[in-house]
C-alpha cells in the first residue's frame, strides 16, 4: 500500500539548490508559491492604483507616469487604450495569478499534507513540476507589459472579437497572445496540483482520519480541486480554438468582421461560443478562489471563539452544494449578450439557489462566533471580516441572478463592487486570515501582531469605503470599464467627486498592505521563536515542530482519534483537545470525538 | 452491517479508500480532465454546426474512391476497427501483466504499438487527400469554413493524444522489456497506460459517431 508505516525518512542529502530552489518538499513549493503570488498581488494592486488616479482625476497630468510607461502614458496622461490593458491584467493577475496561486497553490500546498498527517504529496516531482510551470506562466504574462502593443486589453475574459483579430486594439496583438499562452501554462500547472491535492487527501489521510474528521480547510481545499479539474480543461479547449482563430485563420469566434471598411477576416464563427466555454470555467473559477478562503475562515474562527465549528456536516454540504451548482450557473454572466429568456430563468434559478448553502454557511460562522471566548487575533480579524465582506458581496449577488434587474446593472459600477466584496477583497481575506495563522508553521516565527492589527482595520474600513460607494455609482447608470466619465449626458456630473473620494481611499488602503509587507518582511527574520502550538489549535500541523522538517513528522506518523473541533470540551482539562489525543474508552477508529 | 463496517474501514485513514495506488488514481483523474477538454472542443463542434446553415455531407467528404465506386465511411471503418482491435491488444498486454508474464506483455504492447501507428498512417492519409481536395483548417470547398477547423482540430488532437499514447507505451515496452515490472513485482505501470490508451480510444468512438456519423 502507499502508506509508510514507520521510519521512512527521507535521507538523500539536500543542498541549498534543491532544498530551497528545486525542492520537493511541499512546504517550500508552498512558500514559492505564496511569495511568487504575493508579488503577482502587488503587481494587480499597483495597476488598480493607476486606474484610480485615471478615473479620480482623468485630465489632469502626472509626469512621473511619462517615465514610469513611456508607450502607454502620453505626456503625464494615461492613454485609453493603456487603460483598458490595465483592467484587463489586473482582473487576470488578482484572480488567477494572486487569489488562485495563493489559496490554491499556497494553503493548499502547505495545508493538505500537514493537516491529513502525510509526509508529503502524493506525488512530489509533479508538484514541483506545477510550481515551475506557474513560475512560466506569470512570466510569460509579465513579459507581455514590454511589447509592441503593450499587454492584453480585452478584459480578463477575453471577449472575441476583440481578443480574436489583432488589429482591434493595440493590446490585441502579441500581448493577447501572450496572455492565451500564459493562461494556458496556467492551466497545465493547475491540472498538476490537482491532481496531486485530489489523490493525496485520498489516499494518504493518516490511520484513524476518516473524511468525517477532516479540517473544513482540507474539504475546501479538495472540492476546490475537483472543480479546478473538470473546469480549467475546458479553458483550454477554448483558448485552443482562440489562438487559431488568430493565427491560423480559423473562424471559431469570429463572424465576419470589418474594421474601418475592410474586411478583417473571419466568416460565420460565432463570438457566444467563447463566452459559454469561457464562463464554464469563469465560475468555477470563482468559487476556487473562494471555497479555500471559506475553510480558512471556518478554521480559524472555530479556533479563535475556542468553540467547535456550528454544523461541521452542514458545512461540508454547502461547500458540495455550491460546487455541484458552480457548473450550471455560468449563464448569468450572459444575460446582457443575447439570451433565451427560458433558458435565462433557468440559469437564474440555479444561481439563486446557490444563496441558500451560501446563506447555511454564513448562519453557522455567526453562531459559531456566538458566544465565544473570541480571541482577537489579527487571523480572527480577518476571518471575521471575510464573513463581512462576504455577506455584503453576497446579498448584492442576489439583486444580478434576476435577468430584469441584471440588464440594468451589469455593465455598470454595481457589478464592479458586487464582485469585488463577493470573490476578490473576501478571498483576500482569507488569504491574510490563512497567512496571519499560519506563519508560524510556515516559518517558525511570530507575526507583529499590533501592526498587523492595524493593517487590517485599515483594509477593512477602507474597502467598504473603495467599494460600496459603488453600488451607488452603478444604479446611477455609470458604467464600468469607461475611461472617463466626462461628456456623457447620462452620467450625473456629481460622480466625479465620488470618484476622487473612492481613489483617494483606494490609495490610502493600497499603501496600508506596506504594513503587511513590511510585517511579514521582518517576522521571518525577527519575530520572536513560535512554539509548535501557539494557538492551541487541535488540528495535525499544531502536533508538527515549527517549522515542520522535512518528512514533517518523526519516525511515527500521528494517529487520529478525534474530529477536527474539540474546543472547550466540558469533560477536558484544557479549552482544547488535539486530533491526536485517544478518546477514554473508545477504540480507534470509531466515532469518538464527536459529542 | 458488514458491508457497512468494511465500508467505514475503507475510509478511516492510513488506506487507500478505493485500494488503489496513487498512480492508477491520478490516471483516472487526468482521464476525467482531458474528457472535459474534448468535452469543450465537442461542443464548440456542436454549437458551430447548429448555427451553420450550411454542412457538408459527411458520408460524401469522408467517401473512399476505389475502382471508380464511392465507399462512403469505409476509411473511418477501417480505421475504427484498428483502434477497436489496438484496445484488444492492450486488455491483452495488462492481462499478461497480472499473470507476470513478461514476454507476452512486450508482445501485446509492441502489437498495440503497431496498431495505433496504422491509425495514425490512416488519419495522414486521409488528411493528405482532403488537403488535396482543398480542405484547410480555415477553409472548406463549397461549406462554411467551421467544417474544416472544427475537423482538423478535432482530430488533430485526438491524433496527438494517440502519438503520445504510442510514445508512452514505447516507454512502457521498453520498462517491462527490461525488468523493471518483475523487480518491482507490480505491472501496474502497464495497467496505467492502459487506462489512458482505452481512454483515446473511447474518445475516437464518439469522434467518430459525432463527427463521422451524423
Amino acid at each position: 500500500m502507499v502508506r509508510e508505516t514507520t521510519t521512512e525518512v527521507h535521507h538523500h542529502k539536500e543542498t541549498f539548490l534543491t532544498r530551497y530552489i528545486f525542492s520537493m518538499d511541499h512546504k517550500v513549493i508552498a512558500i514559492q508559491y505564496l511569495i511568487t503570488a504575493l508579488a503577482m498581488g502587488f503587481i494587480g494592486l499597483f495597476l488598480s492604483w493607476l486606474m484610480r488616479i485615471q478615473l479620480g482625476w482623468s485630465g489632469r497630468q502626472f509626469p512621473f507616469l511619462s517615465r514610469l510607461f513611456p508607450g502607454g502614458v502620453e505626456e503625464g496622461i494615461i492613454k485609453p487604450e493603456f487603460y483598458l490593458a490595465m483592467v484587463t491584467m489586473h482582473g487576470t493577475i488578482m484572480i488567477f495569478f494572486f487569489i488562485t496561486a495563493a489559496l490554491v497553490g499556497g494553503f493548499g500546498n502547505f495545508l493538505i499534507p500537514l493537516q491529513i498527517g502525510a509526509r508529503d504529496m502524493a506525488f512530489p516531482f509533479l508538484n514541483m513540476l506545477s510550481y515551475w510551470v506557474f513560475l512560466a506562466s506569470c512570466i510569460v504574462l509579465v513579459v507581455s507589459f514590454f511589447v509592441t502593443g503593450g499587454p492584453a486589453a480585452a478584459g480578463w475574459t477575453a471577449y472575441p472579437p476583440l481578443s480574436g483579430v489583432a488589429e482591434a486594439i493595440p493590446g490585441s496583438g502579441l500581448g493577447q497572445t501572450l496572455w492565451l499562452l500564459s493562461l494556458a501554462l496556467f492551466i497545465a500547472s493547475s491540472l498538476f496540483g490537482s491532481l496531486n491535492y485530489i489523490t493525496t487527501t485520498l489516499n494518504l489521510r493518516t490511520k484513524g482520519l476518516s473524511m468525517g474528521r477532516l479540517p473544513l480547510t482540507v474539504w475546501a481545499l479538495f472540492i476546490t480541486a475537483i472543480l479546478g479539474l473538470l473546469s480549467f480543461p475546458v479553458l483550454l479547449a477554448a483558448a485552443i480554438m482562440l489562438l487559431f482563430d488568430r493565427h491560423l485563420g480559423t473562424s471559431f469566434f469570429l463572424p465576419r468582421l470589418f474594421i474601418a471598411g475592410h474586411q478583417a477576416g473571419g466568416e460565420g464563427g460565432n463570438p457566444i461560443l467563447w463566452q459559454h466555454l469561457f464562463w464554464f470555467l469563469g465560475h468555477p473559477e470563482v468559487y476556487i478562489a473562494i471555497l479555500p478562503a471559506m475553510g480558512i475562515t471556518s478554521e480559524v474562527l472555530a479556533t479563535c471563539c475556542r468553540k467547535p465549528i456550528f454544523g461541521y456536516k452542514a458545512m461540508v454540504l454547502s461547500l458540495l452544494a455550491i460546487a455541484f451548482l458552480s457548473f450550471i450557473v455560468w449563464g448569468h454572466h450572459m444575460f446582457v449578450s443575447g439570451m433565451n429568456p427560458l433558458l435565462g430563468t433557468a440559469f437564474m434559478t440555479t444561481t439563486l439557489l446557490i444563496a441558500v448553502p451560501s446563506a447555511v454557511k454564513t448562519f453557522n460562522w455567526l453562531a459559531t462566533i456566538w458566544g465565544g471566548n473570541i480571541k482577537f487575533t489579527a487571523a480572527a480579524l480577518f476571518a471575521i471580516g471575510f464573513v463581512s465582506v462576504f455577506t455584503t458581496g453576497g446579498l448584492t449577488g442576489i439583486f444580478l441572478g434576476n435577468p430584469p434587474v441584471d440588464i440594468q446593472l451589469h455593465d455598470t459600477y454595481f457589478v464592479v463592487a458586487h464582485f469585488h466584496f463577493v470573490m476578490g477583497t473576501a478571498a483576500v481575506f482569507g488569504i491574510f486570515a490563512g497567512i496571519y495563522h499560519w506563519f508560524p508553521k510556515m516559518f517558525g516565527r511570530m507575526m507583529n501582531e499590533p501592526l498587523a492589527k492595524a493593517h487590517f482595520w485599515l483594509t477593512f474600513i477602507g474597502v467598504y469605503l473603495i467599494f460600496f460607494p459603488m453600488h451607488y455609482l452603478g444604479i446611477s447608470g455609470v458604467p464600468r470599464r469607461f475611461y472617463d466619465f466626462a461628456n456623457y449626458d447620462f452620467i450625473p456630473p456629481s460622480v466625479s467627486g465620488v470618484n476622487i473620494f473612492i481613489s483617494i481611499a483606494a490609495l490610502i488602503v493600497g499603501a496600508a498592505q506596506i504594513l503587511f509587507l513590511v510585517n511579514f518582511v521582518w517576522s521571518l527574520w525577527k519575530g520572536p521563536k513560535a512554539e509548535k502550538n501557539p494557538w492551541k489549535a487541535t488540528t495535525l500541523e499544531w502536533q508538527a515542530e515549527s517549522p515542520p522538517p522535512h518528512g514533517n513528522w518523526g519516525p511515527q506518523l500521528p494517529t487520529v482519534y478525534r474530529w477536527a473541533y474539540d474546543y472547550s470540551r466540558p469533560d477536558a482539562t484544557e479549552d482544547f483537545v488535539p486530533q491526536t489525543v485517544p478518546v477514554v474508552g473508545a477504540p480507534a477508529g470509531t466515532d469518538g470525538g464527536k459529542h | 452491517m458488514k458491508a457497512e463496517e468494511t465500508l467505514q474501514a475503507a475510509w478511516s485513514g492510513g488506506r487507500s479508500p478505493f485500494a488503489v495506488s496513487w498512480g492508477k488514481l491520478m490516471m483516472w483523474l487526468f482521464i476525467l480532465s482531458d474528457a472535459f477538454t474534448f468535452g469543450g472542443l465537442l461542443a464548440g463542434y456542436g454549437a458551430l454546426r447548429a448555427s451553420s446553415p450550411t454542412w457538408p455531407d459527411a458520408s460524401k467528404v469522408f467517401a473512399l474512391h476505389i475502382g471508380g465506386q464511392d465507399f462512403p465511411l469505409l476509411l473511418i471503418a477501417i480505421m475504427t476497427f484498428i483502434l477497436i482491435c489496438s484496445s484488444g491488444t492492450m486488455a491483452l498486454a495488462v492481462h499478461s501483466g497480472y499473470s507476470r508474464d513478461k514476454k507476452r506483455t512486450v508482445l501485446y504492447l509492441v502489437a498495440t504499438i503497431l496498431l495505433g501507428l496504422t491509425f495514425l498512417g490512416c488519419q495522414a492519409y486521409e488528411w493528405s487527400k482532403l488537403i488535396g481536395e482543398g480542405y484547410r483548417l480555415w477553409h472548406t470547398p463549397g461549406g462554411p469554413p467551421q467544417f474544416g477547423a472544427c475537423f482538423f482540430t478535432i482530430t488533430g488532437f485526438h491524433g496527438s493524444h494517440v502519438l503520445s499514447g504510442v510514445i508512452y507505451l514505447a516507454v512502457i515496452a521498453v520498462r517491462a522489456g527490461r525488468g523493471i515490472y518483475d523487480q518491482r513485482g507490480s505491472y501496474e505501470g502497464v495497467e496505467n497506460a492502459g487506462l489512458y490508451w482505452h481512454f483515446v480510444d473511447l474518445v475516437w468512438v464518439f469522434i467518430f459517431t459525432f463527427f463521422y456519423l451524423f
